[in-house]
């Protein structure tokens, strides 16, 4: 390789400085690839490997109670799957719980977002208190809403609102529980995101609507909100994806009762595989979660691209 | 007339801090009020206790089921924390200052892997590691880990690498210090804060984990914090672990109550820089 770049330099001059940076160029890629390797090769090993075993699995009868009976059953795991009732209702369970939460937590955490922006005193303050529950260990704040709301386990808000039976055995106020505990936790989150796209709005903008009359209300959704759609659509993909893979807080609420009305995907997924060592089964439940989950992040990306192209077309 | 609008202003925004105080920290009042109930009154219904006491406390630290999950997380924890970050600084480095093709293809690959559901590698895993005797070790979860502490931190950290000014480097260079001076004197105190701020967010998700917590491990040995609160017994069988369950709760909250006391700008800082100049 360099022999020939020796030839080529003393032959012709004037390609001689482009030769040379591609030189340097292909060091400088050869550097970079190796830093990367690493990292890029532990991802590659620690995710696509399993999945591509998950896959695997999910086209076996592989029953951990029954080994000798494991054999070669095609996509017939994912008929079972996909005509039965139960995966068909956690679904539904896990986008009431996702679209329900990521609503809330937008709305809350914009708020949120405007008040760390705009206080006067404090945001120091807020921006700390706020921080407390996006750190918290999910399983500690689920813990927290469980132990506030079962009555059976002493909780004070069935004694506070009167509650005859145990709000955690009905299945709407299992909802409640779960999405206000989701909410609670993260809306923090999307408030920082949130909060970062607030602080690219320029205040000139502000205030020359301020001066032709814009009320706030208005300022807000002609100004504020069209100049935040990126940070808004970020904060959103960011949320769904996570809120659709819900595990934590579900399991913990409905823990004591054992109420299957508000079971999740994921939680499928973890009975099918670690109750019933049904590997076949509950890997086929877990290929279709990652298949739900790259369709939702395949459409906001679209949603993305539109807007993002959309803004650089108008500025 | 003006005084009286900024008195107003105080005033709403004086409202508006307070609902944000109570909400973000009444559920951690309740969780620690429960923790200092006596054992006998955790069941009784109030918001406070009616008669403090320690017990539940001194209760767990007895148990070797918390004290030992205590030790497994945060070994376990730092133990991810430190591979993802040395991985994912070497990587970062890498699409921060070199030019190569791909670079855009290791934040795209990241950014997709953290949104990677979790519960999808439980179960080949769950496999994997009872043949290979790596169920129920800490080797056995830091792995898993990888999958979200490393895109976290390259995503975080690239971010930050790119606001450093690099010129400052080949500047020192100029004046006469050696590469490896003006690497230590110039760019680690520049790259120092974004590391530790990665490094705090990276243990904040791998001490948060429960998915790969209750799959792949199942006694003393490797089980971590939030695993072992899910599963603790009674003080008999016919007791509930409530007192036991908030008092551990309590513990395992301290040391991020702490962590967000003092790095509160930094964490605020990690968190949005992946997200916003990606």
């Amino acid at each position: 390789m360099s022999g020939g770049a020796t030839t080529e330099t003393t032959t012709a001059a004037p390609p001689r400085p482009q030769k040379h940076i591609s030189g340097r160029a292909r060091a400088e890629r050869r550097l970079g690839w190796m830093l990367c390797a690493p990292a890029a090769l532990v991802m590659i090993a620690v995710t696509a490997y399993p999945i591509g075993y998950a896959i695997y699995l999910s086209l076996l009868r592989s029953d951990l109670r029954f080994p000798d009976e494991t054999e070669f059953i095609g996509l017939s795991n994912y008929v079972t799957v996909l005509t039965s009732s139960l995966w068909w209702s956690d679904v539904w369970h896990t986008v009431f719980i996702t679209v329900v939460s990521v609503a809330l937590e937008l709305a809350i955490g914009m708020v949120l977002a405007l008040i760390m922006h705009r206080a006067i005193f404090g945001r120091g303050a807020v921006r700390t208190a706020a921080l407390i529950p996006y750190g918290i260990v999910t399983v500690v704040a689920a813990f927290a809403w469980r132990l506030a709301w079962s009555k059976a386990e002493g909780g004070f808000v069935p004694v506070l609102l009167g509650f005859d039976t145990d709000p955690l055995t009905s299945t709407s106020w299992t909802y409640v529980v779960a999405i206000m505990a989701e909410v609670w936790k993260t809306t923090p989150f999307m408030a920082l995101l949130l909060l970062a796209g607030l602080a690219l709005v320029p205040d000139e903008l502000q205030e020359a609507a301020r001066v032709d009359g814009a009320t706030a209300w208005q300022r807000f959704w002609q100004i504020t909100v069209p100049l935040m759609k990126p940070a808004i659509l970020v904060a959103l993909l960011f949320r769904t994806l996570d809120a659709f893979r819900i595990f934590d807080s579900v399991f913990i609420i409905t823990g004591s009762t054992q109420n299957r009305g508000v079971e999740t995907v994921s939680i499928l997924a973890y009975n099918e595989l670690l109750n019933r060592l049904n590997l076949g089964l509950g890997s086929t439940v877990s290929v279709l979660i990652f298949v739900c989950v790259t369709i939702i992040a395949f459409l906001f990306i679209r949603g993305f691209g539109a807007s993002l192209g959309q803004q650089q077309g108008g500025s | 007339m003006e005084g009286q609008s900024a008195g107003r202003e105080r005033v709403f925004w004086s409202i508006a801090l307070l609902i944000v105080f109570v909400s973000a920290l009444f559920p951690v009042f309740w969780i620690a009020s429960l923790s200092l109930k006596d054992p006998a009154t955790v069941g009784d219904g109030r918001l406070l206790p009616s008669k403090w006491s320690f017990e539940n406390y001194s209760g767990i630290f007895d148990q070797d089921i918390f004290t030992a999950a205590l030790r497994n997380s945060l070994g376990i924890a730092l133990i991810a924390t430190l591979i993802a970050v040395v991985l994912a600084a070497m990587a970062a480095y890498a699409i921060a200052r070199l030019d190569f093709p791909g670079k855009r293809l290791i934040l795209v690959a990241a950014l997709a892997i953290a949104m990677f559901p979790p519960i999808s590698i439980v179960g080949p895993l769950y496999e994997l590691w009872r043949s290979v005797g790596l169920y129920d070790t800490w080797a056995g979860l830091i792995i898993p880990y990888m999958t979200f502490t490393l895109p976290l931190a390259i995503y975080t950290l690239s971010a930050f690498f790119r606001e450093i000014p690099w010129e400052l480097e080949q500047a020192a260079q100029v004046d006469g210090a050696t590469p490896f001076q003006a690497f230590r004197k110039i760019i680690v105190p520049l790259a120092a804060p974004g590391v530790f701020t990665t490094a705090i967010l990276v243990f904040i998700f791998a001490w948060n984990d429960f998915v790969f917590a209750i799959s792949l491990t199942s006694t003393e040995r490797a089980q971590t914090v939030p695993a072992a609160i899910s599963a603790f017994p009674g003080a008999s069988q016919f007791s509930q672990p409530t007192g036991s369950i908030a008092a551990a709760a309590v513990v395992v909250t301290i040391p991020i109550i702490i962590m967000v006391l003092i790095f509160q700008r930094r964490i605020v800082a990690g968190l949005t820089a992946g997200a916003v100049k990606g």
